[in-house]
């Protein structure tokens, strides 16, 4: 799930970077991480922007941070512990998985059960048609089906 | 003197809506024909009054009227006349002046469509439509009246914000709004018919083609923004999860769900209550669009409204409205009598699948964009609930729908065979897990993510049940060639609009898929006459020339392009400066092909005399745009279905020499 949850969050709508070329790191694969990392982090001063999309100051100097601290060797990990023990989980696009947030991310699962819940009942509740007994159509029946399938094809 | 009438007209209004939302609604409940039908008389003055105010405020906009406060905030002399005029709902006072004049409209259309609508129904939802737009003008009046005067008046306005000024956002509010408020019909005629504790199927008949139509505005308005953000944002991204997108996005669902439940109720006469559940639903989600975007309670790019005695009014409001139709609906839902049963595996049967996942993935959106309020006002800290988040969650519901939506059509009403259905799809599914197998090899493997050859393969499977349908339709190959075209000729327009918006759905699928998953981008600091590529295209620059707007200034680049050696196209995109407000602007230049945009973006200039370019390769971007359109294009072609043109059938079938009082 978690591992789902990861492919399709760096999806759909990955905006191109706010970035300033000078900013960016020599190194091309440190430089995706440090991109794919500040995605995921919230440009504190702006409106539910990452770091990456927005031009604010407070948004370069972070991407500043991100870059030096992946340039000095640390993981994506510990780079995105370090920033949410400075500003708390409210920087992280991602809400994490914890008591706080359990209605969060349970929530839509709870909804599904409901909502599939609810269409079972629906048909628990009320006689089905499956429960009718089917009855063989009689010859006379038959012969009057047959005749008006026969008077559709025509028309 | 002209402003002053305008907002003289909306007081007359209120007035107005106050009779029409309480006599009406006596006089249906004693029979009383005359109290009944002062419903006609007064939404046709709603119309001519609301209509008034709404000339008015153009008016002052269009004479730049500075005098006038809501004028001299929001326009300029040196604007365009386009954008002169899409400043008047360019606001929020304005904005909510357009919410009031389309809910008057909608008003009149139903007293001039609706002449054979049995009295009583006509009535109550007509003072329903009232109670609405008393609502409404109260908060217009009291909290954010658009016609206040300014002295002494300013020597000219503060202008636009930029960003706003684009054709593109120039409509984007009335087509939003036009959705929005359409929904508001199927909700008057929902508590209408909770009041009756009737629905049948002549109140499906007349309630689908309002829901229709302002599910197409309502989807002509979505992608209007988005395409907007995709061009004007400069990034390329063309939606965010953003709090003012999921607010549009979550009547959408609804009403989405609607539009297919109301089929059964028509067709079968069942799910009746849960359609009137949705109906309450839908319009109620269109509120608390309004509300979260008007209220400023948060804040996002679009919110240019921050006044909390506002977001307290549209609370009261909400919770009087919401909160009150679905105390109607608790007491009065389960007097409505079930209708016509139907198995689980049916076509009834995957129209309540394609509820149960709509319904669920427009909960998900709304925890997802409520959920951070909560969190703040129950003192669990601060949370962003960013994209991540509703792409982990929102997607994985709509995959099985998308699956479901290639079999659905195939069953048939009532109890159907599952196995027959699916070994009609066996090409289809065949084809699909060959595109699975096809993207995987051409993107290499893991190279590309995972995903994208189930995106693919989503698109191919319902491409191709939506043409597996049609053609069992038409009895291709079964019958002779002859008939299946005349078949083809004779199908109902209805069937038709399916037909196109499910496979601009699956067209849209593949295209946002494509452009998610192989966007090409770079980004550097490009001198004149060098030469960067992205995706085989050759993007040159030529050079940066300073050119004057009518209220900005501009740097063009301009790019020579060229693929394979050979020129493929000269671009030249812009970054502006706006004088009032002064803001920058970036206008990315898009080339758009058949197989992706070529979009190149230009910034400032760097310290080493070259310029912050940013180039794109798009795939398929606009393999979405042409989705859309298609599913707009279906639910305009259904709307001209003759059993969907209001009352065309029931009129024919009055006795001629009945009089009609």
């Amino acid at each position: 799930m978690k591992r789902l949850a990861l492919a399709l969050m760096l999806a759909v709508a990955a905006p191109a970077l706010a970035a300033d070329p000078s900013e960016m790191l020599k190194d091309p694969v440190l430089e995706k991480k440090a991109e794919d990392l500040g995605k995921e982090l919230r440009c504190l001063v702006c409106q539910n922007e990452s770091i990456e999309d927005s031009n604010a100051d407070l948004a370069r100097d972070l991407r500043v941070i991100v870059r030096e601290r992946f340039a000095k060797g640390e993981s994506s990990d510990q780079v995105k512990q370090y920033v949410v023990d400075r500003y708390g989980d409210y920087v992280l696009l991602n809400p994490p998985f914890k008591g706080t947030t359990l209605v969060l991310w349970l929530g839509p699962f709870a909804l599904l059960v409901v909502a599939v819940g609810a269409a079972f009942a629906f048909f628990r509740r009320r006689p089905s048609v499956n429960a009718t007994p089917v009855v063989p159509l009689s010859t006379e029946e038959k012969r009057r089906l047959d005749a008006l399938l026969k008077d559709g094809d025509r028309s | 003197m002209i402003a002053e009438i305008g907002h003289f007209a909306l007081i007359l209004a209120l007035a107005v809506a106050l009779v029409q939302a309480v006599v009406p609604l006596v006089g249906a409940s004693r029979g009383n024909a005359a109290w009944m039908a002062l419903s006609g008389p007064t939404s046709a003055a709603q119309v001519l009054l609301v209509g008034i105010s709404f000339a008015a405020l153009t008016h002052a906009y269009v004479t730049s009227d500075f005098s006038v406060m809501n004028v001299a905030q929001n326009s300029h002399t040196d604007k365009p006349m386009l954008y002169k005029v899409a400043g008047v709902w360019g606001n929020h006072e304005g904005s909510l002046l357009l919410w009031i004049t389309i809910l008057a409209v909608f008003g009149g259309a139903v007293t001039l469509f609706g002449r054979n609508l049995p009295p009583g129904l006509k009535s109550r939802a007509l003072a329903v439509q009232a109670m609405i737009t008393v609502g409404f003008l109260l908060f217009i009046l009291l909290t954010s009246n658009p016609f206040a005067r300014l002295e002494p008046p300013p020597l000219n306005g503060q202008g636009l914000n930029p960003l706003l000024q684009d054709p593109g956002l120039a409509f984007h509010p009335p087509l939003l709004y036009l959705g929005y408020v359409g929904f508001s019909m199927a909700f008057s005629f929902a508590i209408a018919a909770l009041i009756e504790g009737r629905v049948d199927a002549a109140w499906a008949r007349w309630v689908r083609p309002w829901t229709l139509a302002a599910w197409v505005f309502l989807t002509c308005g979505i992608a209007l923004g988005s395409w907007w953000a995709y061009y004007e944002l400069g990034w390329g991204g063309w939606w965010y999860w953003d709090p003012v997108e999921n607010a549009s996005f979550m009547p959408w669902l609804a009403g989405t769900a609607l539009l297919h439940s109301a089929v059964v109720v028509e067709k079968r006469d069942a799910l009746k209550s849960w359609t009137i559940l949705l109906a309450i639903t839908a319009f109620g989600l269109s509120l608390l669009g309004t509300f979260l975007v008007r209220s400023g309670v948060i804040t996002s790019v679009h919110a240019f409204a921050t006044d909390p005695a506002r977001g307290v009014f549209i609370l009261g409001l909400l919770v009087v409205a919401i909160g009150g139709s679905f105390l109607l609906y608790a007491v009065r839902a389960p007097a409505l009598k079930t209708g016509g049963l139907f198995a689980p595996l049916s076509r009834e049967g995957t129209l309540l699948l394609n509820n149960v996942l709509m319904a669920t993935g427009a909960g998900t959106v709304l925890l997802g964009t409520l959920y951070p309020l909560f969190a703040d006002a129950l003192n669990l800290g601060k949370v962003s609930v960013g994209p991540p988040f509703f792409n982990a969650v929102f997607l994985p519901l709509m995959v099985p729908m998308v699956l479901a939506m290639a079999v659905g059509p195939l069953m048939s009403w009532k109890r159907s065979d599952l196995a027959g259905a699916l070994s009609r799809l066996k090409i289809a599914a065949a084809l699909a897990v060959a595109a699975a197998i096809a993207t995987w090899v051409w993107q290499g493997g893991s190279l590309g993510p995972w995903w994208a050859a189930g995106g693919m393969a989503l698109a191919v499977w319902l491409f191709l049940g939506v043409l597996t349908e049609l053609a069992e339709r038409i009895r291709l190959f079964r019958a002779p060639f002859g008939q299946s075209l005349s078949r083809l000729a004779k199908l109902p327009r209805s069937a038709w609009g399916m037909t196109i918006t499910h496979a601009g759905l699956a067209v849209f699928i593949a295209g946002m898929t494509a452009s998610s998953a192989w966007k090409q981008e770079s980004v550097q600091s490009q001198k004149i006459g060098e030469t960067i590529t992205v995706a085989g295209y050759a993007f040159t620059l030529k050079d940066v020339q300073n050119v004057q707007g009518p209220n900005y200034l501009a740097s063009r680049g301009t790019f020579e392009v060229s693929k394979d050696g050979k020129p493929f196209a000269v671009m030249q995109p812009q970054k502006r400066q706006y004088k009032s407000p002064p803001m920058p602007t970036t206008e990315a230049a898009i080339e758009t092909t058949f197989l992706g945009d070529v979009y190149a973006v230009i910034g400032d200039s760097g310290g080493d005399g070259g310029y912050v370019t940013r180039l794109y390769f798009n795939p398929l971007v606009v393999w979405m745009w042409a989705g859309t359109g298609m599913m707009v294009l279906g639910g305009l072609v259904s709307l001209t279905d003759r059993r969907h043109r209001v009352g065309a059938p029931t009129r024919a079938r009055l006795p001629a020499h009945s009089v009609r009082a």
